[in-house]
């Protein structure tokens, strides 16, 4: 009996897996479904004996099983039809199956796949080979003894060990884990919580949702460390109800590992559809059932947070390192990794108009250049690359120039950029940089959360002009602001030279007067745009 | 809205800790909509002002104050799918949706690698063009 290993990730459904899936079953094949490889090109992406075939269409499949039966029969053995995680292992690593010439139907070994050989996955171990729910596979590929390490440990020298592996938060802020955990385990108090940030809202991110959908239980042990550090006995997954999938692996992962997560407990919360709720308080709030209102800082959450307890709020990423630096010597292998201050390995995730999107983890440094062209294989349409956003919809759009920028906080800070949660979106010369500026106050505007004026009037207002450059938008002052009583509306157009003035004066005032980082970042991907292609505002010469 | 059934719903809910957000998901998914009598229930059952509940229901995008019987397709418009053409495909689609198909516009599904992408209930779609959008608008 041959085993077929198809993903069950969202992503692998989209594409049609269930029915290729199907059509395998009945060719008379077992089908085991996995996590995903995280190379979403090839999706619906097939396994069978560590060879790789992909994007599989239903009638691929009768030619697969020809063309695999002749493969193997040239190189191995036939595929094992043993049914563990270790002799599955095996076999992908097996030379053998390495020296397999791929065709176009065949990628070859997975396990020595360019895309994945020059990866270093930490978090993302497991991607692609281990059945998500499945507490025998997660045993068997070292789950748990981050946990059972940790728990044979003093609180404070649990913290210590993460402070040391330098892991950093990776949800955007980049603020050092080890340091929020030391704040909450020293805070007064008998109930403290862990609350997980799964509000994935960034377009071009998708790495939590492959961690809960692919490997919940690393995610679980991730927390249950961060309860025992800490002290906590509660914690919450708060995750985006557009993520039905992982919301579902989730909820049956805490079921099935209730018992060596105990005495720690956890609970899913769905969000609403509200993007400023991955802002930690608005998160914060949201779970508490209020409007998703963004809370000023100081008290900051370490001290103050869920329920006005001392809570650690991580991002999915954040606590899926974990396990992996509570390991035997762990927190010195992590440290090892990356550049500056940037420690460990980020799992960047390429999409966008890109040929080989999906996840990428690798230590801080990379450039864009290689990452684009060298593992993304340049814009899936073939067309020169324009620009890339990095960081979501908050970051600043990249130009071609700047790609030899290494992945680091502190380089993209001084760069004006950010690296937020790892989102890489690549935009071909057909982008419209105007139209792209446009979107990004219309973004702020459609999920602001209201709290602040910078942010809930600016991003309208923001919109209005950036109309008006474009050419658009209404220059005459309307009925209302033609009234004498108006005093301080303006009776005239404004040049073009001052709406510039003013798109710079809006920026300045959002950046440093809003509370968040919606508000405060929405002026990087507007004034990126307009630094780097002013003629897709109209403008010849320099624009600032 | 069945006032047996809508008690049920927040009496499941009522002992927990943070009770709204999901009493309010269950009462959605159930209804398709949080009108003013279920808001008023609602406070009722967690001591709450109906104008603290309303202001959560109107705060986020999945709460609606009235059902909409129309099928309703999710598109996202985020820059991802941006990158990948989905405003070419969209008017044809707005087009064919008219008032019959509420065709919704969201920020991102997290298949950001293989768009444009759309949502339907809980199932996904990915690398659609102008016909594959337009076949689930029509299929709608």
């Amino acid at each position: 009996m041959t085993i077929v290993f198809i993903s069950d990730d969202a992503q692998a459904l989209a594409c049609g897996a269930d029915a290729v899936a199907a059509a395998f079953e009945k060719a008379g094949c077992t089908v085991e479904r996995v996590s995903s490889w995280g190379m979403f090109w090839l999706e619906p992406l097939v396994e069978i004996g560590g060879l790789g075939y992909g994007p599989v269409r239903v009638e691929d499949v009768e030619g697969i099983l020809t063309r695999h039966a002749e493969l193997v029969s040239a190189s191995t053995p036939h595929p094992s039809s043993s049914a563990t995680i270790e002799a599955w292992t095996l076999e992908r690593q097996s030379p053998t199956v390495k020296q397999v010439q791929g065709d176009d139907l065949c990628v070859g070994s997975l396990e020595h796949h360019p895309f994945i050989a020059r990866q270093q996955r930490h978090s993302f171990a497991r991607a692609g080979k281990t059945r998500p729910l499945s507490l025998v596979d997660y045993t068997a590929t070292g789950g748990w003894t981050g946990l059972d390490r940790a728990r044979s440990m003093a609180p404070a020298d649990v913290v210590a060990e993460v402070t040391a592996s330098g892991l950093r938060g990776r949800g955007g802020a980049g603020f050092p884990a080890g340091i929020k955990w030391k704040t909450v385990l020293e805070a007064k108090g008998t109930t403290k919580y862990i609350v997980c940030n799964a509000d994935e809202g960034d377009s071009a991110t998708f790495a939590d949702r492959m961690m809960m959908e692919g490997d919940p239980f690393h995610l679980l042990e991730g927390m249950a460390i961060a309860a025992h550090a800490v002290g906590a006995g509660e914690g919450y997954v708060y995750v985006r109800s557009e993520y039905p999938h992982a919301i579902a692996k989730l909820n049956a992962a805490i079921a099935l590992a209730a018992e060596k997560l105990a005495p720690f407990r956890v609970e899913v919360r769905v969000g609403a559809g509200a993007y400023v709720c991955g802002e930690e308080t608005s998160l914060l709030n949201s779970i508490e059932g209020k409007r998703a209102e963004v809370r000023a800082k100081p008290p900051l959450p370490a001290l103050e947070g869920l329920f006005g307890c001392p809570t650690v709020v991580n991002n999915v990423l954040t606590l899926a390192a974990i396990p992996h630096i509570m390991a035997e010597g762990g927190a010195s292998r992590y440290a090892e990794l990356g550049m500056g201050r940037s420690k460990g390995t980020m799992p960047i995730q390429l999409a966008g108009n890109i040929k080989h999107g999906g996840l990428f983890e690798t230590a801080f440094g990379i450039t864009l250049n290689e990452l684009i062209h060298d593992i993304g294989g340049g814009t899936a349409s073939g067309r020169p690359v324009k620009a890339v956003q990095v960081g979501g919809p908050l970051g600043a759009y990249i130009h071609p120039d700047q790609f030899d920028l290494p992945f680091d906080y502190e380089a993209y800070s001084v760069a004006d950029a950010l690296i937020g949660h790892g989102g890489i979106t690549v935009f071909d010369d057909s982008a419209d940089m105007g139209a792209m500026a446009r979107f990004a106050f219309e973004f702020c505007a459609a999920e602001s959360c209201g709290k602040c004026t910078p942010c809930r009037i600016g991003s309208t207002r923001g919109v209005e002009l950036i109309d008006r450059i474009l050419g658009s938008g209404k220059t005459a002052p309307d009925s209302v602001e033609a009234l004498p009583q108006m005093h301080n509306a303006r009776k005239a157009g404004r040049s073009r030279d001052e709406e510039f003035q003013l798109l710079e004066d809006l920026c300045e005032t959002m950046q440093f007067g809003s509370l968040c980082a919606l508000g405060g970042f929405t002026p990087y991907p507007v004034r990126s745009a307009l630094k780097h292609w002013p003629e897709d505002f109209g403008q010849a010469g320099s624009a600032q | 809205m069945d006032g047996d059934q809508l008690h049920d719903i927040i009496a499941g809910h009522q002992g927990r800790k943070g009770a709204l957000l999901p009493m309010l998901h269950a009462i959605q998914h159930e209804f398709g909509c949080i009108d003013a009598k279920a808001e008023a229930e609602v406070a009722k059952a967690l001591n709450l002002s109906r104008a603290e509940v309303h202001g959560v229901v109107s705060f986020y995008h999945d709460f609606t104050p009235a059902p909409d019987p129309r099928p309703m397709i999710e598109l996202c418009r985020a820059e991802a799918c941006k990158a990948r053409g989905v405003e070419a495909i969209a008017p044809a689609a707005e087009a064919a949706a008219g008032e019959r198909v509420n065709l919704k516009t969201v920020y991102c599904l997290g298949l950001c690698a293989t768009g444009p992408n759309a949502r339907v209930g809980d199932t996904l779609h990915s690398r659609l063009d102008e016909a594959a959008l337009l076949s689930l608008v029509q299929s709608a």
